[in-house]
Formats: structure tokens, C-alpha cells, sequence
């Protein structure tokens, strides 16, 4: 297997094994579109463990490994297992080991899933820890970059909100940067991306990578958006400013390239304005959708 | 006029200590009021090598790998002078480690570490900006932001 034993960060990741895995999302999505995925998963057990809540990364989870023909054990409400008994995540990672075939986890301490990998003897998806990592979230951007844009190398992507506490940005900014697309970071003041990170990126990767604070969209290829929280800023008024000035509107976009793509990882909350969902531009949904080739090419990889 | 501190039995002497930093190798080698053995701190000592320095000298002392590890990351040049019966058996310059396992607690208080019983490592990144990162957590520190 040319692949990861455990997926917990993209910076395991070569880009060989990221290839593998946008080629064979292909191969999925085409599968799912004749009506024939693959049984690859027949007889496994996957269990997906979300010790925070999810929606979208859960339910992909689910539902790409049904479709491979594998069986799911879950749990989504930390209330109703043994973890209210006060069970230690360890003991829980050990437990579900002995039952399920992979594990897909989230959990809110950075680290989590690096952890429950040591403890666990099968594979081990990191589903996001905290705000350190959200691999299967990044290579499912990568591929829906590349499947609307047939490339990433030399794209203009502008990453837009609060980059200083999304983890699909710091996961999502390292995946660009390996393959040489020209990142341009807009951000409030305060919730800018890590230096460290963009450090990290050029070192690596020579990336070529600008800050704003200003949105600038004329030139850019991709658009990627998340949310800015209100229980950010200690001052509501300001915080409401700021949703305002970088709020995606039918105005904010006039004058971008024809074919410029919207990117949320979801859920947005009034980030985008609802005319902009109508819009050519707007990818998010279709982005959405491509959560299970994408899983599914992941799992597959990583247990048959 | 030099100051003058008797020899040690069997311990270990710790040289080019950068001036200052000499309390602080007390610390990581858990010497305090209730130690025992003799125990000598030069502070200020001038070197040729390093402009000033610091000095310990500990009886009774022999110093695991951890230890070891975490004075290479407060003071890359220190020398260890391994002291058996008055003479030095063994003289060895630590050398920064790759990897260190359990020797410092993640400053990132939102690391797994930091919650379960976790033996931490820290991979180093850029030997000479002396940057580690965690292997839980995936954030990078300073040197001396493990040391505080």
C-alpha cells in the first residue's frame, strides 16, 4: 500500500500520496455516477467517533463507507456514551479498536487523533483535532480545485475569514503550497493565519504566499471562505463590522474572473449573501458532495 | 584572582553554561534545599570560548539521557565532565537531540498531552534557530519556550 498506515495530518502527506488519493476520488466519483461503487469494504466495520459535534464530516464519513459496503458504528452525542462516566479518551480509542475495522475521530484536544492512533492497532482518520488539523477536508478542497480547474500549480486562491482558528485553512494552505498555487491570505485584523504557518509553507515549499486585509478578487481563480465568529471579538459592534466588511455579496463579487469558484467547507452562517448561493460562481454545494468519492477513495486506500 | 572550588568525588561538572542560565540546569536536575551532596555554582566565570560563563558541580550525580537532552537545549555548548574517584573518567559535549521524549510539558494548553497521561515529543526543526515541534500537537515552540 503507497499510503499512510493512519491519516492524521496533511504534513504526513507527499504528493505522491496526495496523486493517489485525487486519482482514485475520480475513479469514485465516476463509479457512484454509473451506479456501481466499488464493494471493496464488504465485511468491515468502520466507526466513526465524534466526540464534537458534526455534521457534514460525519455523515460523509457514513455514508462513503456504506457505499463501499462496509458497516458503521457511531456515536455523535458524547452525552449518550460512557465518555459521561468519565471513560478516558484512551480507554475509548482501545474499546472501539476491538470493534471496528477504522476509526475516524474528532476530538477537541490538538493531538487527539496523532494519540489515538498510537493506541489503536487498525487505521486511524483524523477528522479533525481541535484547531490543529482536517486532512480528509483538505484533499477533498484539493480535489474539488482541481476537478473545476484541471490544476492547482500556479492558481490564484484567495483564503478569506478568520485563518487564525480555522483549521481547514492551515491544513488547506500547506496542501496549496505543495503544489505551487499563489495563496493570498485575507484576514481581520487579529485573526490572521499563524506566522509560523505561512513561515512553515515558504521554508518547505518556497509558496509563494501574500497577506491582506482587504479583499481583492479580481484576479483570483478560487475563492475560499469560512466563517468569522462573533464570540471572537470581545466588542460586538466591532464584530459585526467586520462580518459586514468581509461578507460575500452580489456587489463584493462584480468584477471577478468568469470563472471563479466559491469554496466553503460549511456550515456558513451570513458570511455569504443568498443571491451568491444562485450565482455561477458559488462551488460549496458541489464542494459538499464531493466529501464522499473523496472518503471514499480515502478508506478504500487505507484498509483493502 | 580565580576563584577557587574544591574538586568533587564522583558527579558531574557542567561547563560553558552560558552566563545566567546556571540556576536554571539546577532546576532541570531537580537540585534544590533538600540535595544532599555537595553542590558548586560558579556564576559569571569568564571563557574564552563564550565571553562568560556558569559552572555547576554536582557529588553524587550522574545524569540520565533526559537530563542530558534538556541542558543540550538550554545550553548547546555545555561540556559534562563525568568525575569518578577526583579524576575525569569521561568528557563528552551534548549534542542537540532530534527527538526528546518527556522531557518538557506542551505549552499549548490546548494539546492532548496536556490532558492524558502522554509521554510528549518534540521533534527538532531547524537545529539552529533551536525550533521544535510537537509531535502531538503539531506546534512549533522555541527552545526556551519549553524551558519556561
Amino acid at each position: 500500500m503507497d499510503f499512510v498506515k493512519d491519516l492524521i495530518s496533511i504534513r504526513d502527506l507527499e504528493k505522491r500520496h496526495i496523486d493517489l488519493i485525487l486519482k482514485k476520488s475520480s475513479e469514485m466519483e465516476q463509479a457512484l455516477k454509473e451506479g456501481k461503487p466499488p464493494n471493496s469494504l464488504k465485511g468491515d466495520v468502520v466507526a466513526t467517533l465524534f466526540f464534537e459535534p458534526s455534521t457534514r464530516t460525519r455523515l460523509s464519513f457514513q455514508s462513503a463507507a456504506m457505499r463501499l459496503g462496509a458497516k458503521v458504528l457511531s456515536f455523535e452525542n458524547v452525552g449518550a456514551s460512557s465518555i459521561v462516566k468519565g471513560e478516558t479518551f484512551s480507554d475509548t480509542i482501545k474499546m472501539v479498536d476491538g470493534y471496528a475495522d477504522l476509526l475516524v475521530v474528532r476530538h477537541a484536544q490538538e493531538g487527539s487523533a496523532r494519540y489515538a492512533a498510537q493506541l489503536a492497532e487498525h487505521p486511524v482518520i483524523n477528522g479533525g483535532d481541535g484547531g490543529n488539523q482536517h486532512p480528509t477536508q483538505t484533499l477533498l478542497d484539493l480535489y474539488t480545485i482541481k476537478r473545476a480547474k484541471k490544476k492547482i500549480e500556479g492558481l490564484k486562491v484567495t483564503l478569506l475569514g478568520d485563518l487564525k482558528h480555522a483549521r481547514t485553512m492551515r491544513s488547506l494552505l500547506y496542501g496549496l503550497s505543495m503544489y505551487g498555487a499563489n495563496v493570498t491570505l485575507v484576514a481581520p485584523k487579529g485573526l490572521e493565519m499563524s506566522k509560523e504557518v505561512i513561515r512553515e509553507v515558504k521554508e518547505k515549499f518556497n509558496a509563494k504566499v501574500e497577506e491582506k486585509s482587504k479583499m481583492e478578487l479580481a484576479d483570483a481563480d478560487v475563492l475560499y471562505l469560512c466563517r468569522i465568529q462573533k464570540e471572537r471579538f470581545s466588542d460586538q459592534y466591532e464584530a459585526e463590522k467586520v462580518q459586514k466588511e468581509f461578507r460575500i455579496t452580489e456587489d463584493a463579487i462584480k468584477g471577478v474572473k468568469d470563472d471563479l469558484i466559491i469554496l466553503h467547507p460549511l456550515p456558513k452562517v451570513d458570511e455569504v449573501a443568498p443571491e451568491v448561493d444562485r450565482s455561477k460562481h458559488a462551488y460549496y454545494y458541489e464542494q459538499a458532495k464531493l466529501g464522499i468519492p473523496v472518503r471514499m477513495a480515502i478508506m478504500e486506500t487505507m484498509v483493502v | 584572582m580565580p576563584l577557587v572550588v574544591e574538586k568533587i568525588e564522583n558527579g558531574t561538572v557542567i561547563d560553558h553554561i552560558p552566563a545566567g542560565l546556571g540556576l536554571k540546569v539546577l532546576e532541570v536536575l531537580k537540585i534544590d534545599r533538600n540535595y544532599e551532596a555537595r553542590v558548586a555554582l560558579m556564576m559569571n566565570v569568564p571563557s574564552k570560548k563564550i565571553g562568560k560563563k556558569d559552572i555547576v558541580k554536582v557529588e553524587g550525580k550522574m545524569l540520565d539521557d533526559k537530563s542530558v537532552n534538556k541542558i543540550a537545549l538550554m545550553a548547546p555548548n555545555a561540556t559534562l565532565n563525568i568525575i569518578k574517584n577526583s579524576n575525569v573518567v569521561e568528557k563528552k559535549v551534548v549534542k542537540l537531540p532530534q527527538e526528546l521524549r518527556g522531557a518538557f510539558r506542551c505549552p499549548n494548553p490546548e494539546c492532548i498531552t496536556n490532558l492524558e497521561p502522554i509521554e510528549t515529543i518534540f521533534r527538532m526543526e531547524k537545529p539552529e534557530e533551536r525550533r521544535l515541534r510537537c509531535g502531538f500537537c503539531e506546534m512549533a515552540f522555541e527552545a526556551k519556550e519549553l524551558l519556561s
